[in-house]
């Protein structure tokens, strides 16, 4: 198996929501915390896109990198997780994440935070295995159920693919194809836009 | 009277060493070691009995890796519509 990941489809995603409200009932997440949320861009603009998003799982997560405390931990799935009676709350790991992915819930009356909570790929964390103290603390463990995270799975227009990243990826190569486009939906110049000026060319040489 | 006496002497003895056993210190915090994940070890999720939960569909034997990973697969195909529904 590679590694667990997700993958928002653009050109599906209405923007619903239903994939936060899937999350947010699946983990009884506390008020104030967002583990996943949709994001649109160019709103209002002819061509807007929205995208849900949430932790990515990265693979060389910078969390894990800043955590003072080293309580982030990769699962043999790819999925990070980590030890919330470890976790000091001191926010590195939100400044870190390029998604925003780090929550803190608001403790106490003096608007002190609390221990950190994200996306757990629906796989709840070191505790036992669906047991009461796993769900209050990291929320449900589909994934020791045999099931997939919540917001893929309920996905209505099926935007937001969620698994094995070998599998999700042919899952959208496959589509991207029938939509009667094809090679030209993937590689650099498609993720990252072609050049306006082709002629011109990066500097080359050696330095002065 | 020797036999009272040591009976007292051993009493005494045990009775010293359990009360000093209860002053050993234990380390209160994790030894810290840069980089190393500390925390409580996690279980995988293929080491859980299927059969445990109400509404599972996905099928495996317990401790089976593979069967979890096929399981698992094959169910993340529910999410490709074009092996759902049919292709159009």
């Amino acid at each position: 198996m590679a590694r667990m990941k997700f993958l928002c489809d653009d050109e599906r995603c209405i923007a619903c929501n239903g994939c936060v409200t899937a999350c947010k009932q699946e983990n009884e997440v506390p008020w104030g915390v967002n583990r996943r949320r949709v994001v649109t861009l160019n709103e209002g603009v002819r061509g807007e896109r929205s995208i849900s998003v949430a932790c990515m799982h990265c693979s060389d997560a910078p969390c894990m990198a800043v955590c003072p405390v080293d309580c982030f931990y990769h699962t043999e799935e790819g999925v990070v997780l980590h030890d919330k009676d470890m976790c000091i709350g001191c926010g590195y790991c939100f400044y870190a994440c390029p998604f925003g992915a780090p929550q803190f819930p608001q403790a106490g009356a003096f608007g002190m935070r609390g221990k950190m909570d994200k996306c757990t790929f629906c796989a709840g964390g070191p505790e036992k295995d669906n047991s009461k103290e796993e769900f209050a603390k990291y929320g449900s463990n589909r994934l020791a159920q045999g099931k997939l995270p919540a917001c893929a799975e309920m996905c209505s227009t099926k935007a937001l693919l969620g698994g094995d990243g070998d599998v999700i990826a042919d899952i959208f190569r496959n589509r991207a194809i029938k939509r009667g486009k094809g090679s030209e939906v993937w590689g650099w110049g498609t993720a990252y836009g072609k050049p306006d000026h082709p002629q011109q060319q990066a500097p080359t040489g050696a330095k002065s | 009277m020797i036999s009272a006496r040591k009976l007292v002497i051993t009493v005494a003895a045990l009775a010293v060493t359990a009360g000093l056993a209860g002053c050993g210190e234990r380390e209160q915090v994790v030894v810290y070691q840069q980089g190393k994940y500390q925390g409580k070890p996690d279980t995988k999720p293929w080491d859980n009995d299927p059969g445990a939960s109400v509404y599972t569909s996905s099928k495996w034997a317990k401790g089976d890796q593979g069967g979890w990973e096929t399981a698992l697969k094959s169910r993340t195909q529910n999410q490709n519509e074009y092996v759902r529904i049919g292709d159009q």
